[in-house]
């Protein structure tokens, strides 16, 4: 399975956007597919950053990928606190943004635009996000 | 990220070239700040050139946008929004928020 391991900061989620998008294209989706691939990791390893490392520059994150049958599968994985999405309020994207707290929807992004998004914790291993992004004629 | 502001006669235009994403959004708030520190609520960001906008990014601006709309003294208008931006902005629930011109042109002519 492919790896490439990025210090933990905001300057690289273009590299990790980068890494996955040439990833993505290889799988054989279409650019539309690539671009929510690159919103959906770059969600992701921002939410790790700032929720599962607090802050910049605290631990590194390992970002794997498969391409499979049906697409491509995503594996980020962070050392960091453990993070259970089941805590997350999903934002009310039908009100209006100036009463919304400015968080929540990096999750939200990542559930809408991949098919699917799980979580696990494995203790002092950190946490495991898988993500699938199918072709859109695959299935 | 490029970033470009041209103080006009009834707006100053923003245009950005490049990515929005943790990593800039902070420097577009700085831009969006010094706009209306110095005074002026009518923007135009032309949005033409963005090439990717995260979920930091779109919150710079709803903020900008809420600062610009208090007390009724001004607006950020959106210009020549890509597809895929427009939809992450649609997904977010924050287009009724904007409006939304084809070109800057048509957007500062709007003020």
């Amino acid at each position: 399975m492919p790896l490439e391991v990025f210090p933990g900061n905001f300057r690289n989620l273009e590299k990790i956007r980068d890494f996955y998008a040439k990833a993505a294209r290889a799988a054989g989706l279409d650019e539309d597919a690539v671009y929510d691939v690159q919103m959906a990791v770059d969600e992701a390893a921002a939410n790790i950053i700032d929720h599962a490392y607090g802050g910049e520059d605290q631990g590194v994150i390992e970002c794997a990928y498969e391409i499979t049958e049906k697409g491509i599968r995503i594996i980020l994985h962070d050392h960091g606190k453990a993070f259970d999405p089941d805590l997350i309020t999903p934002p009310d994207v039908s009100s209006d943004p100036c009463s919304r707290k400015p968080r929540g929807l990096g999750l939200f992004f990542m559930q809408k635009l991949m098919d699917t998004v799980s979580f696990t914790f494995n203790g002092d291993g950190g946490n495991i996000l898988t993500m699938e992004k199918n072709k859109e004629n695959c299935c | 990220m490029e970033i470009k502001t041209t103080p006009l006669k009834r707006c100053t235009l923003l245009e950005v070239n490049g990515r929005i994403d943790s990593s800039t959004a902070p420097r577009l708030a700085d831009i969006f700040n010094e706009i209306t520190e110095g005074g002026e609520f009518h923007i135009v960001f032309d949005m033409g050139n963005v090439e990717f906008i995260s979920s930091a990014g779109l919150w710079v601006m709803v903020t900008a946008q809420k600062k610009c709309k208090r007390f009724n003294r001004g607006e950020v208008y959106l210009a020549g929004v890509p597809k895929r931006i427009h939809e992450a902005f649609d997904l977010a629930g924050f287009i009724p928020y904007f409006k939304v011109f084809d070109s800057s042109a048509e957007a500062v002519g709007s003020f």
